[in-house]
């Protein structure tokens, strides 16, 4: 199931990059030449200063009109730069917003919360260096995987619709067969293709992660069906809505733009789904295939720091040569578990094979978490 | 502890004149019980049953804080280092062995929160051939602030005690939260006794001291040890870190708002039972943080996921600690500074109707899981006016909603009714008993 998913994590990264990149915890930057006081009321809107330092400037906004309003700092093609929302009368609240370029903004007070506002112009002066990436090799980085995503995407859309076929067939040999090699596509994957609004929950729920009142659907339902329970009268039409779900998945994230943070954060969130989920067999509760998870989520990590590769290896050698090593630890351990096509069910590791895989993983964990700094670095 | 006048003093907040580091149990063996209860009598009869609990612990850890009053303490009691929390099965049958035994726990309690042992004189002053009657571990150590705060769970109120029609409806059993993982041998308790105090010893000495008093008709169902706090309960406090590096409890309702207590904490007049009026409801929660996985995390997601600067606590978007979390301020193309999901705004008034609870959590590390991680996290404890419209709400949109779910799991779970402080002459629980 689901951790922080990777867009939702990035896209609050990147709200908080707004404030962030002045470096540090918060604290007006005197070369802004302090906080700018807004007096908003329900006819004008006065800005005590009209320019500001590149940088990070703040703004304090007090509502003295009538109406609840809101105040706005735009770029050029009115780009939001900053906004602060839902001021009552009678209030002051606080905008701070990293600009980095110079050049012409606009300010807005908006009283009602409606309209184009009333604007006013606002001048940045001077500019950071503006942090462009024009780091080719970094670009066929995040293109060489939104390939591989596809791929994948594609192959899991395929083997899900013959699971979809044997459940409905009534094959349950087949289909339990089936199940475990459907979902490596997924899990290969995972940090992406859960990052789609309510898909995740309606494909990839376990049964403990319910909320009350939550249709139980998906991959773990049939999961219980076909080992425990006996296929349901429900589970030709829960097998039909999870190829709906998977199809819709899989169009989705072959659309998804990825940037090379992306790529070093899902490498790491791949392992951290194996240490909280795998390594504890409650992934897969009835089926205890976990370890074709597993090593789909390893290959999926695998998958992304060699799309890195290039760009690590030139930075840091000895953490790309610590990757190489620690990968082909846990390979090695999951090679040694192998059975015929498949792996031994996860119940019939011996605790000490658990711990093995455990620490192996953290020990690959922990150089991963430090890739996205590196590709990170300008 | 000190004689009469520097207790009285420590008491009242000016506790210049104390002389560290001398015990009022050294003081017991040297000049006997007489002066040193006559100096207890002083300090406890101070507060007059109305005064607010507020007590300046964290200029004088080692001072006793006062037993009676008209809450219990150990709630707005500015929140001491270190807990021990134990509840306890009922084992009897019998209602007046229950009741008895709430009179001797009361009385035990009393005595060992003014830094004295569970019995008089108990530890070495009984014949040689009889086991000692306190276990000893707290000779020689002040009062260290320590509180024993108790609590009824809901499955006391079944037939065993007639006590079915006393339950009070807020009482609930907890619903089953998404991504709950409780295990039976840390959740539930028909009692609980929090004990805090500055000094982890003090705490464990009066657990263990009320279980051993309480053996044949209670036993002891689960314990939970914390160390640092992660709350602050009083304006008089910084704000403590929990295990994952963060400043916690910084929008804590503190003791120093009485109308933000009377309005969240207390148990009002027309809540009912009257046995709770200015009673509390306490939920305790054992959340393993899994922090390996946690620490790998990089800064801004760790910060976007609480809604907090790691270094400051300020509230993302702004410049301080306590500037408040503004949830309409947004970044550049309109994307929430706060994002939709984060824990302060997951967790804020604003987001639940205006619930608010008092927390009053502590750290926890117990060993390892065998897997090579801490067992580490928070012992989350709360008190609130009605669970249900309280903590419930909040519980379930942090559990549905929040990524920190990811980093967490809670294996432990318990509610209890917090009756009101205990009066002169009253014992633990009268007002449901009597």
């Amino acid at each position: 199931m689901s951790r922080p998913t990777l867009s939702a994590a990035l896209a609050a990264a990147a709200a908080f990059s707004l404030t962030a990149c002045g470096g540090g915890d918060a604290g007006t930057d005197p070369a802004a030449g302090g906080p700018i006081a807004v007096e908003a009321k329900d006819e004008s809107c006065g800005v005590a200063r009209s320019e500001a330092a590149a940088g990070q400037i703040t703004f304090e906004v007090s509502n003295k009109g009538s109406r609840v309003t809101e105040f706005y700092l735009y770029a050029e093609g009115d780009r939001i730069m900053g906004e602060v929302e839902n001021i009552a009368p009678g209030l002051t609240r606080r905008l701070i917003v990293e600009v980095a370029d110079g050049g012409k903004y606009q300010t807005s007070c908006r009283p009602g919360m409606t309209g184009d506002g009333i604007r006013a112009d606002f001048t940045v002066t001077g500019g950071a260096t503006r942090q462009v990436d024009t780091d080719a090799r970094l670009a066929e980085a995040t293109e060489g995987y939104q390939t591989y995503v596809a791929n994948q995407a594609d192959a899991f859309d395929a083997k899900t619709k013959e699971f979809v076929a044997a459940v409905k067939a009534g094959e349950v040999d087949e289909a339990k067969a089936l199940y475990p090699v459907a979902r490596t596509y997924w899990e290969r994957i995972e940090p992406v293709a859960e990052s789609f609004g309510d898909l995740d929950p309606r494909t990839d729920a376990r049964e403990a992660d319910l909320e009350p009142g939550q249709e139980w659907t998906g991959w773990h339902r049939l999961e219980k069906e076909l080992w425990v329970t006996g296929l349901s009268a429900d589970a030709p039409a829960v097998a039909d809505t999870l190829a709906t779900d998977v199809a819709e998945i899989v169009t989705r994230s072959k659309a998804v733009e990825l940037t090379p943070l992306d790529l070093a954060n899902g490498a790491k969130g791949l392992l951290d789904e194996v240490a909280t989920g795998k390594i504890t067999g409650e992934e897969d509760i009835f089926s205890h295939t976990d370890l074709w998870d597993f090593q789909a989520n390893v290959e999926g990590s695998q998958a992304a720091i060699a799309a890195l590769r290039p760009v690590v290896v030139e930075r840091d050698p000895a953490l790309v040569k610590t990757l190489e090593e620690r990968f082909a630890a846990v390979t090695d351990l999951l090679a040694a578990q192998r059975r015929g096509d498949g792996f031994k069910l996860y119940t019939d590791l011996s605790p000490e094979q658990v711990k093995a895989f455990a620490t192996a993983v953290d020990a690959l964990s922990e150089p991963i978490s430090k890739v996205a700094e590196v590709v990170a670095q300008k | 502890m000190t004689g009469p006048g520097e207790s009285g003093a420590a008491v009242n907040g000016t506790g210049a004149g104390k002389q560290a580091g001398v015990s009022r149990r050294r003081l017991f063996g040297l000049t006997g019980a007489g002066v040193a209860v006559a100096g207890l009598g002083a300090a406890a009869g101070a507060p007059a049953t109305d005064a607010p609990r507020v007590r300046p612990t964290a200029a004088d850890p080692a001072a006793p804080v006062p037993f009676r009053g008209e809450h219990q303490a150990g709630i707005v009691t500015p929140a001491q280092d270190r807990t021990h929390f134990v509840a306890f099965d009922v084992t009897t049958r019998d209602r007046a062995e229950l009741r008895d035994l709430l009179r001797e726990w009361t009385a035990a309690a009393e005595r060992m929160t003014r830094g004295e042992e569970a019995e008089p004189d108990g530890a070495v002053g009984g014949g040689a051939a009889a086991p000692p009657a306190d276990t000893g571990e707290a000779l020689g150590l002040p009062a260290s602030a320590l509180t024993l705060t108790i609590g009824f769970g809901p499955s006391l109120f079944d037939d065993r005690f007639g006590l079915a029609g006393q339950r009070p409806p807020a009482l609930i059993d907890l619903p089953r939260f998404p991504k709950d993982n409780l295990d039976p041998n840390r959740t539930g308790g028909d009692l609980c006794v929090q004990a805090c105090a500055n000094d982890p010893q003090v705490a464990v000495h009066a657990i263990r001291n009320l279980a051993r008093v309480g053996f044949g008709r209670v036993a002891v169902r689960w314990s939970q040890l914390g160390f640092g706090r992660t709350s602050s309960t009083s304006t008089a406090q910084a704000t403590p870190r929990n295990l994952f590096g963060f400043k916690d409890g910084t929008n804590n309702l503190k003791a120093e708002d009485p109308a933000g207590l009377a309005e969240h904490v207390w148990v009002a007049e027309s809540d009912g039972p009257p046995w709770m009026v200015g009673g509390s409801y306490l939920v305790a929660r054992r959340i393993r943080m899994r922090v390996e996985t946690w620490d790998r995390a990089p800064l801004a997601e760790q910060e976007a996921i609480v809604g907090r600067r790691k270094g400051s606590g300020a509230p993302l978007g702004q410049q301080d600690e306590f500037d408040p979390v503004d949830p309409h301020v947004r970044g550049a193309g309109g994307v929430p500074v706060i994002a939709e999901d984060a824990h302060v705004r997951l967790a804020s008034a604003e987001a639940l109707e205006g619930a608010r609870i008092l927390r009053r959590g502590y750290n926890f590390a117990d060993g390892s899981d065998g897997l090579g991680h801490l067992d580490a996290g928070l012992f989350f404890l709360c008190f609130n006016r009605d669970t249900r419209t309280r903590f419930v709400p909040m519980q379930r949109a942090l559990s549905s909603k929040d990524p920190m779910m990811e980093y967490l799991e809670h294996n432990g779970s318990g509610h209890f009714a917090v009756p009101p402080g205990v009066r002169d002459g009253q014992y633990w629980g009268q007002g449901l008993f009597g």
